[in-house]
This record gives structure tokens, sequence and C-alpha cells, in this order.
């Protein structure tokens, strides 16, 4: 067993549950508590990851792309919000699922218009290209400054959400919302905030992953789908839930990628585990959704009082 | 009533004329990826034809060309229904372009069955190249195994005792990892096919981990496209660089080049891979193209886009030769098939399978004189180098 190899590839799934986390929970908190289904939510982490590029490409300042990056997003966010999802709220999930499918298309094609098709790569300084060496484990420095990012804002998430009045009324809404409006709390306000918010931290995702991937027109279409799958197995509206559904998932992905070829190679001949390796570990996450959906439909951890 | 009966002669009349006038032009199908990050290499391809037809004038043995563009959508669904569409309902006479060996290989029938020419731009799948050859198919790139062979290859005259393999998981990263194996003598230590298609996987850190873990001298990898640049910037993010060295086919190019320089990763420097076809090949018909495809786009054309441009010329020699009589399919079939024209990477000629025999050259990543990153030939690998499918194909 190469101990170094283990440690290093949970630090990978770690990285990985983390940047899902990101996007999940703004995913989460918008479906549990304004009950709409967000498609376009992905686009959001797309258009953080070309903010940020841009103004990276000009300042030279991937700290300054980050924060200008955030900021915009959750313009963005507010915008959608006030412009698009309020009127939707009362409409029924179908009609949430056109509208923002056909927003998903008019922003790749923004984008495309704005940025060309190309996508967009963005440099990061020296040290940050750099290697973290602890004993004979080496570790990328990129890669643990996502995996400290997401802790951070994992963290004040969970402050935000457990001990203040913004919270309370955040996981009240998630729990019962027709309470909540009944209490004369000002609804409006709270969504619009949830939403931007939401924004904020998928474009953050968005931001973290280009230096890797690079920004591209359609990246958040493939990771929105997981996004969607860490909801679920989380428990719809929990941000506890996704935390931990984005840690599992990271996990056996990245876990799975790793060792599942050499685990089927115990049963079959070399050549078969080589090819049904991949497609195996490819599926196992959605294997995992259905397991939970047959037997724990509500989830894992579901906001308290939701049946 | 007179009056009357002369209208509908005449627009009878012209009815007809249109459709004689129609068939004193060539009409040429375009299949590419125009969406998706993939796009980037429909744009170049796009660019080197549309540069090809400012170079002819738009006009091949005195016809006129009529080009049809296709996006594939980089799925093989897309580009089926795509070429079904420029065979039936457009009625070209040849289909070309062709980034991906999947999109390729669910649509060649719906050509072929047409009795229409296909020349592949690019994908060069082992099926079409072996048991499934056909008369009317022909390539202006390569068959997929042969630049990993010539990779394998430059390994063994190195001396590398051991590598590590990377790929998608699709027909032609398949058929990559089979070529590099079958010329490579040394040791394969660990092989990853990743997810591909327009959800590929872009993060490599688990499969890099392995790479390190494995203690291989050098890395293999296939990663064409938006893949290339996040492969290599994961290399040098890992620490890989220098430790194990990077041999690529397919991966680092004109595409990934300036955007890797953009983000300072000068790690690519120096590494090598192999290819038909470089920007400082010395002929005439490259050196217009490259100089006037700088000239235009302000950046280096990439083999994609040589491949196109080729496919182009190959296609205008044919149709000089038959006198633009493109009703005459075996003599258009013989025409192609003697590859009578200057190709950018130098002439080659076609196997029994229609697949180029020519030399692959191994290439390296150097600055040029304006501070651009390009690609420079270092030294010939193989010489007139046939595709080892070519004895299973029955023609």
């Amino acid at each position: 067993m190469d101990w170094n190899l283990l440690i290093t590839q949970l630090l990978n799934g770690l990285q990985l549950g983390l940047l899902l986390f990101l996007l999940a929970s703004g995913l989460t908190l918008i479906f549990g508590i304004m009950d709409f289904i967000n498609l376009s939510h992905g686009s959001f982490y797309m258009i953080g990851a070309y903010f940020c590029g841009s103004v990276v490409a000009r300042s030279g300042s991937f700290l300054a792309g980050v924060l200008f990056g955030l900021v915009g997003m959750f313009a963005v966010g507010a915008l959608v919000e006030w412009f698009i999802a309020r009127k939707l709220y009362r409409s029924d999930h179908l009609d949430h699922v056109l509208v923002t499918f056909g927003l998903i298309l008019i922003f790749d094609t923004l984008v495309h218009l704005i940025w060309g098709a190309a996508g967009m790569a963005i440099p990061l300084p020296d040290v940050l290209n750099g290697q973290i060496t602890l004993g004979s484990l080496v570790f990328p420095v990129y890669r643990t400054l996502i995996i400290v990012a997401g802790l951070l804002v994992a963290a004040i998430l969970f402050v935000l959400v457990t001990k203040t009045r913004l919270g309370m009324l955040i996981r009240a809404g998630a729990s019962n919302r027709s309470m909540v409006e009944a209490l004369g709390i000002n609804i409006n306000r709270l969504f619009l905030f949830v939403f931007a918010l939401g924004a904020a931290m998928a474009g953050l995702a968005g931001m973290l992953i280009a230096p890797i991937t690079e920004a591209s027109i359609g990246m958040g279409n493939d990771i929105i789908i997981v996004a969607f799958v860490v909801v679920i197995v989380g428990g719809i509206g929990s941000v506890k839930g996704a935390f931990y559904a984005a840690l599992i998932l990271g996990l056996i992905d990245t876990m799975s990628r790793s060792y599942l070829d050499v685990v089927l190679n115990l049963a079959m001949p070399v050549t078969y585990a080589e090819t049904a390796a991949p497609a195996l570990s490819a599926m196992l996450i959605y294997i995992l959704m259905a397991a939970v959906l047959a037997f724990r439909p509500q989830g894992l951890f579901p906001p308290a009082g939701m049946k | 009533m007179l009056s009357k009966l002369i209208r509908t002669a005449v627009v009878a009349s012209a009815v007809i004329m249109t459709g004689a006038a129609q068939a004193d032009s060539v009409k040429i199908g375009f299949v590419t990826t125009l969406t998706t990050p993939a796009a980037v290499i429909g744009e170049d391809m796009k660019n080197s034809v549309e540069l090809a037809m400012e170079h002819i004038g738009g006009k091949m043995g005195g016809l006129d060309v009529e080009l049809i563009m296709e996006d594939d959508g980089f799925k093989p669904d897309v580009g089926k229904q795509k070429t079904d569409k420029l065979v039936k309902q457009d009625d070209v006479d040849f289909v070309t372009g062709y980034i991906w060996s999947h999109v390729l290989l669910a649509s060649a029938k719906s050509v072929l069955d047409a009795d229409k020419f296909l020349i592949s731009a690019n994908a060069g799948p082992s099926q079409i190249a072996g048991k499934r050859c056909h008369k009317n198919f022909f390539s202006s790139s390569w068959q997929n195994d042969q630049t990993p062979m010539a990779m394998g290859e430059h390994l063994n005259q190195k001396g590398v005792k051991s590598i590590y393999v990377m790929a998608p998981n699709y027909a032609a990263g398949k058929d990559m990892v089979r070529g590099v194996e079958s010329t490579f003598k040394g040791d394969v230590l660990g092989k990853d096919m990743t997810k591909w298609g327009a959800d590929a996987q872009l993060d490599f850190s688990a499969e890099l981990a392995k790479a390190k873990a494995s203690g291989a001298e050098g890395i293999f990898v296939f990663y064409p496209g938006k893949a290339g640049g996040a492969f290599i910037k994961q290399y040098q993010q890992a620490g890989l660089q220098g430790k194990m060295d990077l041999y690529s086919v397919f991966t680092v190019d004109s595409i990934a080049l300036p955007k890797l320089q953009a983000a300072g990763l000068s790690g690519v420097l120096g590494s090598k891979n192999t290819q038909e076809w470089s920007p400082d090949i010395l002929n005439a018909a490259n050196q217009r193209f490259v100089g006037d495809y700088l000239k235009k786009h302000g950046k280096y054309p990439s083999f994609y886009g040589a491949q196109s441009y080729d496919a182009i010329m190959l296609i205008k020699s044919a149709v000089e030769k038959v006198g633009g009589n493109l009703d005459d399919k075996d003599a258009v079939r013989a025409a192609l098939k003697a590859a009578d024209f200057d190709s950018v990477r130098g002439k080659y000629s076609y196997g029994n399978n229609h697949m180029p025999i020519q030399n692959f050259y191994l290439r390296e990543v150097v600055e040029d004189e304006q501070g651009r990153w390009t690609t420079r030939i270092v030294s010939t690998v193989l010489t007139n180098h046939q595709d080892p499918y070519a004895k299973d194909c029955k023609m």
C-alpha cells in the first residue's frame, strides 16, 4: 500500500468535494427555500470564471480577480432574481426548468459573443503553481488553496446559517416557507439575498477551478448535474447535507478513479478492467443517488421539520 | 391564356436552368465542431478552409466552389444528422472535415452509401483504415495509431525504460494507446482512460497522483483541444516537470500553446511531440499557408488547419484532373488516389486503404523570433510510414 498516494488521493477527493459544495450549497438553498429549480446555476459558475479571468488579465492579480468576481456574481445573481426568478416562484417546476434552460442558452451565447469560443486561461502567480512538500508527500499549492477556501466558506456559511437571525430565517424558510411569510417577514428581500449569495458561491467555484481547467463555454452545464446529485443525496434545502454529500461524492469519484481498476483487476483480466473502470467510476455517484432515493428519499441530512 | 402559358414555360425553363447551373459547381460539405469548448479546433479548421478558398479564388478547374459548413456539436449523433443533411438535402459532391473519430465512425456510412466522396481532414480511426475501408474514403491526415507509433519509436531511440499512459476513453484514445504500446519496447507502468465527450473530464488530480506514484520515467498523453492545455497546467502544478518527462501527441499544438504562454507555463517549452506536419516545414505551399494564416489571424495554424487546407487542395487537384466532370466517379477516385497536389506537409502517397503513407517528425516546443511559442522539427522519426491496419483492408 502506497500511503503517500492514498493521502494525496484523499486530499484530491476533499478538494473536489469542497468545490462541489460551493456549487451545491447555493443550489440547495434556492431549491429548498424558494422551491425554485435553477438549471442555470451552472451558468453562474461559468460567468464567475470569466469575470475573474478578465480582471486577472487586466490587473495581473488573482486575488483582485476573485474579489471582483464575487461582487460581480452577487450582482448578477441579484439581477436574475429580480427580473426573472421572482416572477416564477408561484409557477410550477416545469416553468422553472424551461425558463432556466433558456437562461443557460442565453448565458452561453452571451459569453460566446463577449469572450469568444476559445475559452480563457487564468494565469496564477508563481507561488500558487508550486508544490507543498511535507516529508515525502508532495501536493500542489493551488489545490491546497482550494481546500482552504472551501473550508473557510463552509465555516462562514455554517455560522451564518446557525448563529445569525438571517440564518434563522433561511432555515425557517427551508422548513416551512408559508409560515415565515405569515409571520410578516419580508420574504422578497430574503429570497434576493439567498439567490445572490448562491450565485456568488457558484461563481467562486468557477473562479477556483478555472486556473486548472480554463474557463470555457458550457463548463457549468457538466458539473451542475453532479451538483443536483449532491443536493438530492444531502437533502433538499440542507446546507449541512450539501456539505457532507459533496464530500462523500468527491471522495467516491476520486477514489474510484484511483483504485477501481486495481479492484476490478482482481476479478477480471486487465484489458477488461481498464475499459470497465472509467465507465463504472463515472456511474458510481448516480448509483449512490439511486440508492438514496430508494431507501431515504428525503436525503441523508434533510432540514429539520421537513417531511 | 397564351401569356400564362409563356409565363409557365419561362418559369419551367428557369428551373431547369438552375438545375443545370448547379452541376457547374463543386459542392463541398465540411463537418467540424463549432460549438462547445472544442470549437477552438473547428475555428482553426474553418479559418484554414477559408484561406484555402481565398488561395484558389473560390474556383476548382473553372467551376465555382460552394462550401457548406456544419457543426457536429462534438456529438456522434449530431455529426451523423448533419452529414445526412449534407448528403441528402444539399447533395454535395465531397464531404470533408471530421475532427473526432467517434463522429466520423457514426457518419461515414451516410456518405459512402450515397456514393459520395468522404475525405477525413483529421480523424483516422483504425476501423476505417482496416476492415471497414472503402473505395470512396480518403484521408488528408493519418491513421490514429501512426503518430503515437512514432512517439514510441522516439522513446526507444532515447532509451526511455518506462512510461505512464493517459488518454481519453473513446475510439481515437484507444488507437493512440495501442499505437504507442505497439512500438515502445519499455514498460508501461500504468494507464488511465478518462471520460470524454462534451462533458469530458478536465481535472486530472487523481490520475496525475497515480502517475507520480508509479515511478515511470516519462508520461505519454493524448489530450486534443482544450483538455491539452488543462493537462499541461496540472502536470506542472503537480510538480512532475523535471521528474517525469512529457511526451505527447495531438496535445501540445498551436491551439494550446498561445494559452499556455498567456498562463506563463514555461514548463512546456522543450517538450517533445510527434506529428506529420509542422509550421516550419520548408516548401512553397506550407510557407504560403502558414505565412498568410499568421498575417490574417496573428497566430500559427494548427495541424488540424493544415490538414483541412490540404483536403481542399486535394479535392481541387481531383476536380481539375477530371476536367470538372464529377459524374465520372472512377476518374475522380483515381485522381484523388494520385494525391497529385502540393501538400503543406510535402509530397505523400496513398496506400491501398487510402490512408497517407508519409513521414512523421519529432517536434519540440520553442519560442520563435517574435517571442511566440510554436513547434519546430527536430528529426524525422518514421519515413514513408504506412499504418498497421492497411493489411486488413481488402482493397
